[in-house]
């Protein structure tokens, strides 16, 4: 162990001294695998581990062969005191390897505890002590207290010329292993489309008729070609609905890993969730990420990591691929089923209800309460320039229900005949808001003016850690060009580019009060808005 | 006296008139504006005056109640034709009170001593004979005319009290007057105008060109958006088709749902409507509150089979409740809505709001 801490130290300071700000004291060898598992499995932030994650590729390409050849002698010494069978980072290791990777966590731990310290003052000796416990997996005590250090997402920065560049850079990183800049493969960066409206110009807005893919050369060597179609399919709106898109990158997900092949002297673990990242940065250039999808990809990147290393590849594809319909099963399509079974009490005979768009969610409750056969009919209220009730009517009249149609214009107008209004939701914030299509939170608005109950149906797996309180800070930009509309022939607002006072706004979001909202029907349970930060701390305890 | 030629030329144009409210209120938004209306309804009335034959106020009023009927049934959603014919009605009585000699004020006070003791004096036959009559009621409906036609104006040059610079103005639809009260605001000021594009006929993008060539910064945005952009606006500016007897509005679609984000969010609720708009009317929410159109409008006929087993609603109008209103701004100044039925009591005579 003396020895091997002799070893230890002038690597550590060489390494140390190229990593400026190093947050977690990145090294090499076993000591950077112990702390991107303890990273891992204390339920770090993202940045952290993405910081390493870069930091690695870029010794990755700078530094491999020396790399390798640190890695050789160090790992017989780890070898060596611990009974651990392996050489190669594990995700399970930090347990065996535990008397020898004490005194170097230790070390990093207090290293990173200072640096903490630099950055948020408070928390600090809390989560010391817990980071020192912690070499395992128990993350839920001490993740509520450590500073939360988030980076702000780079989609609500659009103004900011800096972040821009960091994309930019970043994407070009992004390259697959092996494929340098002689191929030119590189992630794309989208432009952005027309004058946007001051009030968001921190948000990106994209035209539909410049896709992404057109700035990717053919065959795509980066970008696998079910990402690329997925990809296309989201900014061309033909996957829509936060359930679809999960499902849709779920399961180009799967087809990925089928297709995905270790190079030699890779890890699964490590390498499957580099690939996955500039398919990640692609697909949120199409259209940006949905939290349900984000909640999803957290997912994924978890159990690809905590693949143990002993896996052959095989059984560790068909592991994921098995993670991943479970997933889908539990989190999606028997939710749905639960949330239907709580619904359906709620709604009575002789009901009118009435919906705002199409939520496959509700659409699933309504054809589940026809067929328990409650007498029931529906209003459905649609909003330019999306016309998203349509559809929904389509399905409802297909199996029967009778249904009303009218614009959200006209809601004032029927809302005293309706007796309950069910809403689908994007996403539940922390603080209780209901982030859904926009109109949502105005027709929550007028129903509660008329004294009508609003009941929101959200599956768990959409609930977020964010906070909002205005659809200002972080929303989505649709294609402006949506509200042109030719009526009689004459189109107003053709040349609305032309006219430097003129400005078009197609917003996708919103945010609604939680006192608007009477009920949210999870698969949990029936729950008030404010209650989801309860939902979410028992959901990462039990995680 | 060419009599019959007159009076053929006079049918003529009345029901030249007639048909063409018919036509013009097809619900795809005014093809003629209010002002319009009520100025060539106002117009027609004076040449009933003129060419009718009539010999005492009374068949002059009972010529006009006839011609308004017809006039009101025609279109009954187009109120200020009613409106104007009420107007004219009461100017006929005040000339004819005039001409008696009896002082305005007793006629107009309505004092409860008077209804006491006054039981049967109010049956006025009107049936006296003045020369004077003709010419004084015709002198009358032309200074009417004359004040028709500033009435933009005069609500335009109170605009620079109402607006500062760098707000945030919201706005839904198109109304000419509000149209004309923004542009003359921004002469001096400089502010930005969202307009809410007012589904399904889309108005407010005809509005929203028209403002930003007078050079306002001018955003569109759907109806949907109306709750989620409201935290930012500092005022909401409208126009309505109808201002209401107890205050409320009848307005284009989607007012109420301004009219409620406004409320929640402590926004002020500005209503820019000239006098001729004030409708001795209650709102009742039943068969004669709402208008509808052609329901393609909303779910067009290219969606196919679904129509038949669909109700399809397209309403045009939208009932305001006055608690929701902060102002009314109207030629003759500024009014809180409490104050609208005072208004109407100067306006219109009781006897003449059921015509």
């Amino acid at each position: 162990m003396w020895i091997f801490a002799a070893l230890v130290f002038p690597a550590q300071r060489k390494w140390s001294s190229i990593v400026n700000m190093a947050d977690s004291g990145v090294t090499d060898g076993p000591e950077k695998k112990n702390d991107i598992e303890r990273a891992k499995n204390e339920g770090k932030d993202l940045s952290k581990e993405e910081k390493q994650r870069l930091r690695k590729e870029k010794k990755h390409q700078k530094k491999s062969k020396e790399k390798k050849d640190e890695k050789a002698p160090q790992e017989t010494p780890s070898a060596v005191p611990a009974p651990a069978p392996l050489p190669v980072p594990a995700s399970e290791s930090p347990v065996p390897a535990d008397k020898p990777a004490k005194s170097k966590a230790e070390l990093k731990a207090e290293r990173r505890a200072r640096q903490e310290a630099e950055r948020a003052s408070k928390q600090n000796k809390k989560g010391e002590v817990g980071q020192q416990v912690a070499t395992g997996k128990t993350k839920a005590p001490q993740s509520e207290l450590q500073p939360v250090v988030k980076r702000l997402p780079e989609h609500i920065q659009a103004d900011n010329p800096d972040v821009l560049k960091k994309l930019a850079k970043k994407l070009e990183r992004q390259q697959t292993p092996g494929y340098n800049a002689t191929t030119k493969a590189k992630i794309p960066l989208r432009s952005d489309y027309g004058r946007k409206v001051s009030l968001f110009s921190h948000l990106h807005q994209y035209s539909r008729k410049a896709p992404l893919t057109q700035q990717l050369s053919i065959p795509s060597t980066v970008i696998h070609p079910a990402i690329v179609r997925l990809g296309l399919q989201y900014s061309h709106g033909i996957v829509a609905g936060s359930n679809a898109r999960s499902v849709a990158l779920l399961h180009a997900f799967k087809q990925v890993i089928r297709d995905y092949s270790t190079p030699p002297n890779e890890e699964l673990s490590r390498d499957l969730v580099n690939k996955l990242k500039p398919y990640i940065s692609f697909l949120n250039q199409c259209r940006p990420l949905s939290a349900s999808m984000g909640n999803a990809i957290k997912y994924i990147k978890k159990e690809i990591s905590n693949i143990p290393s002993h896996c052959k590849e095989e059984e560790a594809k068909s592991k994921l691929v098995n993670c991943i319909e479970c997933y889908i099963n539990e989190k999606i399509i028997l939710a749905a089923k639960a949330i239907a079974k709580y619904s359906i009490e709620k709604i009575s005979d002789g009901d009118v209800i009435l919906i705002y768009g199409c939520s496959s969610l509700v659409n699933h409750i309504l054809c589940e309460a026809l067929e328990k056969r409650r007498k029931f009919r529906v209003i459905v209220v649609d909003s330019r320039p999306r016309l998203e009730g349509r559809e929904a009517l389509r399905r409802l009249v297909q199996r029967g229900i009778s249904c009303t149609y009218v614009l959200i214009s006209a809601v004032p107008y029927i809302l005293p005949e309706v007796s309950k209004v069910f809403l689908g939701a994007h996403a539940l914030l922390a603080n209780g808001y209901v982030m859904s299509r926009v109109g949502t939170s105005q027709i929550a608005l007028v129903a509660k003016a008329f004294n009508v109950p609003v009941l929101v149906c959200c599956e768990t797996y959409k609930f977020c850690e964010r906070v909002q309180t205005d659809s200002f800070v972080s929303n989505e930009l649709d294609d402006p060009d949506d509200l042109i509309v030719t009526r009689k022939g004459k189109t107003h607002l053709e040349d609305w580019q032309q006219v430097d006072s003129l400005g078009l706004l197609n917003l996708v979001y919103d945010v609604t009060p939680p006192d608007f909202v009477d009920l949210v029907i999870t698969d949990l349970g029936m729950i008030p808005c404010t209650s989801v930060p309860v939902v979410l701390r028992v959901k990462s305890v039990d995680q | 006296m060419p009599g019959p030629d007159k009076e053929t030329d006079l049918t003529e144009r009345i029901e030249a008139f007639l048909s063409d409210l018919k036509r013009g209120g097809s619900g795809t938004g005014p093809l003629r504006g209010s002002a319009e209306t009520a100025r060539e309804t106002t117009a027609l009335l004076r040449r009933i005056t003129a060419q009718a034959r009539w010999s005492s106020a009374g068949d002059l009023m009972e010529i006009i109640r006839k011609e308004g009927r017809r006039m009101i049934a025609a279109q009954p959603s187009e109120t200020t034709v009613g409106n104007m014919v009420r107007r004219v009605l009461k100017i006929i009585r005040e000339e004819y009170a005039r001409s008696r000699g009896s002082s305005e004020e007793t006629d107009q006070q309505e004092s409860l001593h008077k209804l006491l003791t006054s039981g049967g004096l109010s049956e006025e036959n009107f049936r006296q004979h003045f020369s004077a009559l003709k010419a004084n009621v015709i002198e009358a409906i032309n200074e009417l005319l004359t004040e028709l036609e500033g009435t933009t104006d005069n609500i335009s040059m109170q605009a620079l009290e109402h607006i500062h610079s760098n707000e945030v103005i919201m706005t839904i639809g198109r109304s000419r007057t509000v149209e004309a009260f923004l542009k003359d605001a921004a002469r001096k000021r400089k502010f930005h105008v969202i307009v809410a594009e007012c589904a399904p006929f889309c108005q407010g993008h005809e509005m929203a060109t028209s403002l930003s060539r007078a050079e306002i910064e001018t955003t569109v945005i759907a109806d949907a958006a109306i709750f989620a952009v409201m935290s930012r606006v500092n005022k909401v500016i409208i126009g309505t088709q109808t201002v209401l007897a107890n205050g409320g509005l009848r307005a284009v679609n989607g007012t109420h749902t301004l009219a409620l984000a406004a409320k929640h969010h402590s926004t002020p609720l500005i209503v820019c409507a000239p006098m001729f708009k004030l409708s001795p009317q209650f709102p009742n929410e039943e068969d004669t509150f709402h208008k509808f159109v052609s329901p393609h409008e909303v779910l067009p006929f290219t969606e196919g089979e679904i129509l038949s087993k669909v109700n399809v609603h397209c309403p045009v109008f939208d009932y305001v409740p006055p608690e929701l209103i902060t102002l009314f701004i109207s030629n003759i100044g500024g009014h809180a809505p409490s104050y609208i039925y005072r208004l109407m009591s100067e306006l219109y005579h009781p006897e003449d709001h059921e015509l």
